[in-house]
């Protein structure tokens, strides 16, 4: 049984005037215990919508259509919002959202932002366990916790506050973890510490597997284990690391790839590949296949019939023209 | 503009602006339904309510109505001339200190907390004692308007110099645009919700300072305000005499008419700063 | 043809914010020189100084100490320097104004020209810069900036550059923002611009696959130096110095191991 399974979402925004603009069109995937899913897509293509829905917590003007998500084998959609987040957020699983190291309140001490977590799960933990607790698993992971967990996050560095934060989420040993743009807003210095860390917990055990999303390649190629590439809220492929990287099908993927720019000898000479316009206006309603109108292979049908996610070998490809 | 459906639909702007629409009404379209005399003894001093005058008549016999309706038009008037003089002066000290930076800066820093650290009350009652004669409305809503302008540059000032980190001002100084064409065009419009937030409160606090300096009998010579009703209720000892109708009223249309601005401004603030929604 | 004068000349440059305990030193003495119709990327991680030095080379801050020459002079008539000298920033959302049309602020460039041409000129010439950039004018007519997508508001600032048409221009993480896919696009109009401008080119970037892809010649900035600098292919295949050597360790590319597991 896949820790956490996604099956068949749809997800919609309501706007103010009663549209309904679909934001994810029908994903499905499992993510198997000791994996890194890496979900790759460029800006609006709804990755960061599907994680939200993911956790099942449905902020309006974000609604769920239909569909399930399922952690463990128990559905976590229809309920209420204070039941996910007692019982399901924190704690089966754990979610980092974008620019999570901005949001830390600037007026608490980093050991009381750290001690809410415990406190708001475990009912009846002594102060003196919760910081004997904080202190072990800051150490664990090689932060100096006595500096850090007094301090207030506006004087520690950004990579610092990520790492704080990404310990926070993790502190009740959750099974999967969910990270949005984990590391987007940081140079890359500061990037590789943090991934670096993450790794080390994976391998203490502290959480067993992630969901990643990123608009970076270079970085899930080294940082997962399988790939969905995201276009205008559908897969449209998901595979090996291996595959998508060095192999792509889908004529979206293989823009995505020839459009990396690689300090390599011999790169250099390889002009990076470029797609004209913009993703489909989700608002209005869409014939045929969603990359039509850019694809460097369209054929008329392209633009007629709307193409299914199918299987192909062990690997699934969102294009019946795939070869 | 859809920012302004968005403060339609706000229950506390719709009771503010209720409300001030309300005194709008009583200051401007009243006086066609009911005959306004400020000058004509329709009764004894200090005679309470009755059918045919509703607040009864102040200590000269003067119908208190015909009083309370054209105080309230000097008192928004000068709220207003004050308020648009104090945000005249804050804005534009404002937005050039904030965008020059350096020594322009320091300097207009250094004359708004002159003006800050000196009591703009004690300044207006200086100022008004020593004119005995030439205290017309607008002329205290100008003394009010020229000490009391301190709070918009310094709130209007923050706002512009976080502006200038913007990359739109860097642009529109490569492309040649001068230092008046930048404030009016790059700064300005980003500030207007605003600097019209601040506007609101200025015509507060200029309601509150005339009355304020009214009541101490430094008000207008031969006008009638808000203020100078409280004053005359506080000569004549109408507190003493039990005569309710000479003071509760003008003080009680002041604190309305503030208190409304005060809830306009903050529902404004919900809808112009998105952060501010829940 | 190229001119015998280097275009910027940098001076054991210096540049401090701040003062007392709390100074900040951007530019610790950085000596280079960058000549006619050059493509150089200034590389480093944040806090490397690249973008104080971007503004420098605007003339929009001025060094502490040390010299910086533009054309062998130092700058001190700013609208002057414009003519010759713009840029092309990061964030296209934040560069434009939100409360004017697209075309009105366009138009607004022509500002800086030392003779404001005809009306009609004008728009001719606003007509073909965004043809030069792929965009129908019709497209953009009577359009506020946040109508538009990010790569096409990228485009917009290329346009600019088009209808001034500068000697030099500062491109300040000119991709950053912008769709991998149409990062192509945006690359492919400047080389379009230095070709028929025959203009010198300075790329402010993280990304080392971007700098080396594009430029002649790379400088590495770490804290306020230049630590290496040289062709792509040197200082890439062959760093010398400690700073690059971890720069390059620390970008994740698709074909080089990054972490060990």
């Amino acid at each position: 049984m896949s820790i956490f399974e996604v099956d068949d979402l749809h997800l919609h925004y309501r706007t103010r005037f009663g549209e309904k603009i679909p934001a994810v069109s029908g994903v499905s995937f499992a993510l198997e215990q000791g994996e890194v899913f890496g979900i790759a897509g460029e800006s609006g293509c709804g990755k960061s919508t599907l994680v939200n829905g993911c956790m099942g917590l449905f902020i309006p003007p974000l609604y769920p259509t239909s569909g399930d998500v399922r952690v463990a084998g128990e559905s976590i959609m229809n309920r209420t919002p204070a039941d996910v987040r007692t019982n399901v957020l924190g704690r089966k699983v754990s979610m980092i959202p974008q620019g999570a190291f901005n949001s830390l309140s600037p007026t608490r001490k980093i050991k009381d932002i750290a001690a809410d977590m415990i406190e708001s799960h475990e009912k009846g933990v002594s102060k003196k366990a919760i910081h004997d607790r904080l202190q072990q698993r800051f150490r664990l992971i090689g932060m100096d916790a006595d500096t850090v967990l007094n301090e207030y996050p506006v004087r520690l560095t950004a990579g610092m506050r990520q790492r704080c934060v990404i310990s926070i989420s993790t502190l009740l040993n959750p099974q999967v973890v969910i990270a949005d743009e984990p590391t987007s807003a940081l140079d890359v210095t500061t990037q590789k510490a943090v991934i670096t860390m993450v790794f080390d917990m994976l391998d203490k055990g502290i959480f067993s597997s992630m969901i990643f999303i990123t608009h970076e390649l270079p970085l899930l190629r080294h940082v997962a284990d399988r790939i969905a590439v995201m276009y205008a809220g559908e897969f449209v492929e998901v595979g090996t690391t291996e595959q998508i990287i060095f192999d792509p099908r889908q004529p979206y993927t293989k823009a995505l790839m020839g459009a990396m720019l690689s300090a390599e000898a011999g790169q250099k000479q390889k002009k990076p590949v470029a797609i004209e316009g913009a993703p489909p206006n989700l608002a209005k309603p869409i014939v045929g296949c969603r990359f039509a109108g850019r694809c460097p292979e369209a054929r008329p049908e392209c633009h007629r019939n709307k193409q299914d996610i199918r299987i192909v070998g062990n690997r699934q490809v969102r294009c019946d023209y795939a070869v | 503009m859809k920012i302004f459906l968005n403060l339609l639909k706000t229950p506390s702007f719709l009771f503010g602006a209720g409300c001030f629409l309300l005194t709008l009404c009583l200051a401007f379209i009243f006086p066609f339904v009911y005959p306004i005399d400020t000058v004509t003894r329709v009764g004894l001093p200090y005679m309470p309510p009755s059918a045919s005058h509703w607040l009864g008549t102040d200590h000269m016999g003067v119908d208190m109505v015909s009083l309370i309706v054209t105080g309230l038009r000097s008192s928004l008037y000068v709220g207003f001339l004050a308020g648009i003089i104090a945000t005249g002066i804050g804005t534009l000290m404002g937005i050039y200190a904030g965008f020059k930076g350096g020594w322009q800066d320091n300097i207009i820093t250094m004359v708004t907390n002159l003006f800050i650290v000196i009591p703009s009350f004690i300044v207006l009652i200086l100022i008004s004692s020593s004119l005995k004669e030439g205290r017309s409305l607008a002329l205290i809503a100008g003394i009010i308007g020229c000490t009391t302008w301190t709070w918009s540059a310094r709130s209007v000032r923050a706002q512009a110099s976080s502006l200038i980190a913007r990359d739109h001002i860097a642009l529109a100084r490569v492309n040649g645009t001068g230092t008046f064409g930048i404030l009016l065009f790059h700064i300005l419009p980003y500030l207007m919700s605003y600097v019209f937030m601040v506007f609101i409160l200025q015509i507060a606090s200029g309601i509150l300072s005339e009355a304020a300096i009214s009541m101490i009998g430094l008000g207008p010579y031969d006008s009638v305000s808000l203020g100078t009703l409280l004053n005359e209720s506080m000569k004549n000892e109408a507190l003493g005499d039990g005569a309710w109708w000479a003071f509760v009223p003008a003080a009680g249309l002041i604190t309305i008419v503030v208190f409304a601005f005060y809830v306009i401004n903050t529902s404004m603030e919900g809808v112009f700063n998105p952060r501010l929604r829940k | 043809m190229r001119s015998e004068v280097d275009v910027f000349d940098a001076q054991d440059v210096t540049c401090i914010f701040g003062h007392g305990k709390k100074a900040v030193t951007a530019i610790d003495r950085v000596s280079f020189t960058i000549a006619d119709q050059e493509i150089v990327s200034l590389v480093g991680g944040s806090g490397c100084g690249k973008s104080v030095l971007a503004k420098i080379m605007l003339g929009l801050l001025h060094p502490n100490s040390g010299r910086f020459l533009y054309k062998g002079n130092d700058i001190t008539d700013q609208r002057r320097h414009w003519r010759e000298v713009q840029p092309v920033f990061q964030d296209p959302f934040s560069c434009f104004n939100q409360f004017f049309t697209i075309r009105s602020q366009l138009r607004d460039s022509f500002g800086i020209l030392e003779q404001k041409p005809s009306k009609q000129e004008m728009e001719e010439r606003i007509d073909q810069a965004l043809l030069a950039v792929n965009i129908k004018p019709p497209e953009i007519e009577g359009k506020y900036p946040f109508e538009l997508s990010g790569g096409q508001m990228q485009r917009m600032l290329l346009a600019r550059i088009f209808i001034i048409r500068p000697k030099i221009l500062i491109a300040d993480e000119p991709t950053s923002m912008v769709d991998a896919c149409v990062r192509a696009n945006i690359l492919d109009y400047l080389m379009k611009l230095k070709q028929e401008l025959k203009m010198t080119i300075v790329f402010i970037t993280h990304d080392i696959g971007l700098a080396y892809y594009v430029s002649d010649r790379l400088f590495i900035m770490h804290q306020g130096r230049i630590v290496e600098q040289g062709a792509p292919d040197e200082v890439t295949l062959r760093p010398q110095n400690v700073h690059t050597v971890q720069l390059l360790a620390d970008i994740p590319d698709i074909h080089k191991p990054w972490i060990l597991r």
